[in-house]
């Protein structure tokens, strides 16, 4: 049993000088055997075993991570939560998990910073203000709060924005979700593998799976670096490395792996207390409570596993940032950094059995996965438990790609992919 | 960031290309004939390998022509170049 975090345990640790805390979570080696193995240690694996113990009552449960747990794109990622999707499967699927962001802090016992500061997203043209109104009536139609801006009321909202109607790309008017807002990206790894870890989920760390044992059309196990690993069911949710892990099993998947970079400034005072997005000129920036401006940049065209991308799409993006925000003019940028991320041709995740028994794919989503961390685990836990999707994943099987019953996001999402 | 020696303009930086994703998939040569698994295969599965993948890119500012790489897509390392139609040299 772990011990509750409070005020009082934060006292009373602070006067042991912080000496005394309890481990958050366990090391164990490997066993034998489990009921379920999910590969990956990022924030969907964690909460995909967090609720598979907790909402399914399945206890033999390990996560493999190939490095250290939240070490992937979960830590890269640029921390924005919002739910306006334009189509319904979508929207059913982002607002899941961001009624499940609500009240996450309280359920886990660990602060995951939730902060609904509100997104905002810009439109620069003709097109864009006829794509955002519509998409404004789609979400509302669909439970989900959405407002539309005209430029002054943007101005309003976030007045650093430059709205003069001299800009290359002006700025016409904007969707803004105010539930929608950014977490901390570690905390909810963190706060989920020790919530896993008290229900008796083995986190295996520095565990990388070398192969995917079949008997038939059967999984039996997983071959690691700790050895063989046997298994009943196996959940894998290795984001850019999906394709990796499908090849050893001998499937098919329709996905590319990218570069997506980000970056973030020098801190400074607070400047900005909301998210804005820019799909047109792919940019986006919010302030972390470190007083960091935290930018994300688009995808290079190129499949690779680097994770390092190419200057000029950093280069476009600041352009875009300078002359969105002129202020920003003289700020000098601390760090860059490049996750892989896996993008499906509608640009939806995928969240599906697959023709092998026992094998469950959670993938594909691309450059926006961090958002759907709480619903996307909740959701891969029934349909691994129940061996069959829950209603609001069902959208997004393996099988759309042969029916043609694609979600096609591209572009109709808020931001560009 | 990595340079590209376009076949036909010489050693260029990336940004001047545009890539075209995997290469030698063959376009079916009865289309009416195909399954909705074959479409699928053809449409939208990829190898999207980790290590030496054949892909297609475009020379879009410089000579706008159509060419093959063999790149290894780990570390962005470019391991040959060659034309279209030709066989890969490795």
């Amino acid at each position: 049993m772990k011990n509750k975090y409070s005020i009082f345990s934060l006292i009373k640790n602070a006067i042991s000088n912080h000496e005394n805390w309890q481990r958050a979570w366990r090391d164990p080696e490997p066993k034998k055997e489990y009921d379920v193995i999910i590969i990956g240690g990022g924030g969907h694996g964690l909460a995909t075993a967090y609720y598979l113990a907790k909402k399914h009552n399945i206890k033999n449960i390990a996560v493999l991570e190939k490095g250290w747990i939240g070490g992937g794109n979960t830590g890269r990622n640029t921390t924005i939560i919002r739910s306006n999707y334009l189509w319904d499967a979508s929207a059913g699927l982002y607002d899941h998990a961001l009624k499940i962001w609500e009240g996450l802090s309280q359920e886990l016992n660990y602060n995951v910073m939730f902060s609904q500061r509100g997104v905002m997203n810009l439109a620069h043209n003709l097109q864009d203000v006829r794509d955002l109104k519509r998409r404004t009536h789609a979400n509302r139609l669909n439970g989900i709060d959405a407002v539309y801006l005209n430029t002054e009321e943007v101005k309003k909202f976030c007045p650093i924005i430059n709205t003069s109607p001299d800009i290359r790309y002006p700025v016409l008017g904007g969707t803004l979700q105010k539930r929608a807002g950014t977490a901390r990206h570690d905390a909810v790894a963190w706060g989920y593998a020790r919530g896993a870890d008290e229900m008796g989920v083995d986190i295996i760390q520095n565990c990388e799976v070398k192969g995917i044992k079949r008997n038939g059309d059967t999984v039996e196990g997983v071959d690691t670096t700790k050895g063989f690993i046997k298994a009943k069911k196996i959940g894998v949710v290795a984001a850019g490395h999906s394709s990796v892990i499908a090849n050893m099993a001998g499937l098919r998947l329709p996905l590319e792996s990218k570069p997506l970079q980000a970056l973030v400034s020098e801190p400074v005072k607070p400047i900005i207390d909301t998210v804005v997005m820019s799909n047109a000129v792919h940019a986006y920036v919010s302030q972390s409570d470190k007083g960091e401006l935290v930018i994300g940049a688009g995808t290079d065209d190129y499949v690779s596993y680097s994770q390092k991308g190419s200057h000029d799409i950093v280069e476009g993006t600041l352009n875009a940032i300078l002359e969105l925000y002129p202020i920003f003019s003289r700020m000098r940028m601390l760090r860059q950094w490049g996750g892989i991320v896996d993008i499906c041709p509608d640009a939806s995740p995928i969240i599906s059995k697959t023709t092998i028994k026992g094998l469950y794919f959670n993938c594909g989503w691309g450059t926006g996965g961090f958002k759907a961390t709480p619903g996307s685990g909740d959701l891969f836990a029934h349909t691994i438990a129940n061996d069959e999707p829950h209603k609001l994943n069902a959208a997004f099987n393996l099988n759309r790609f042969v029916s043609g019953d694609l979600v096609d996001e591209h572009g109709a999402a808020a931001v560009a992919h | 960031m990595f340079l590209i020696n376009c076949p036909f303009c010489g050693e260029r930086e990336q940004s001047e290309f545009k890539a075209g994703g995997e290469a030698h998939i063959v376009r079916p040569k009865q289309p009416t004939e195909l399954s909705d698994d074959e479409w699928a295969e053809y449409l939208f599965m990829r190898k999207n390998i980790k290590g030496i993948q054949y892909e297609r890119w475009n020379h879009i500012h410089g000579c706008r022509k159509w060419f093959n790489i063999v790149r290894d897509t780990s570390n962005d390392e470019i391991k040959a170049v060659y034309k279209m139609g030709e066989k890969p040299p490795i």
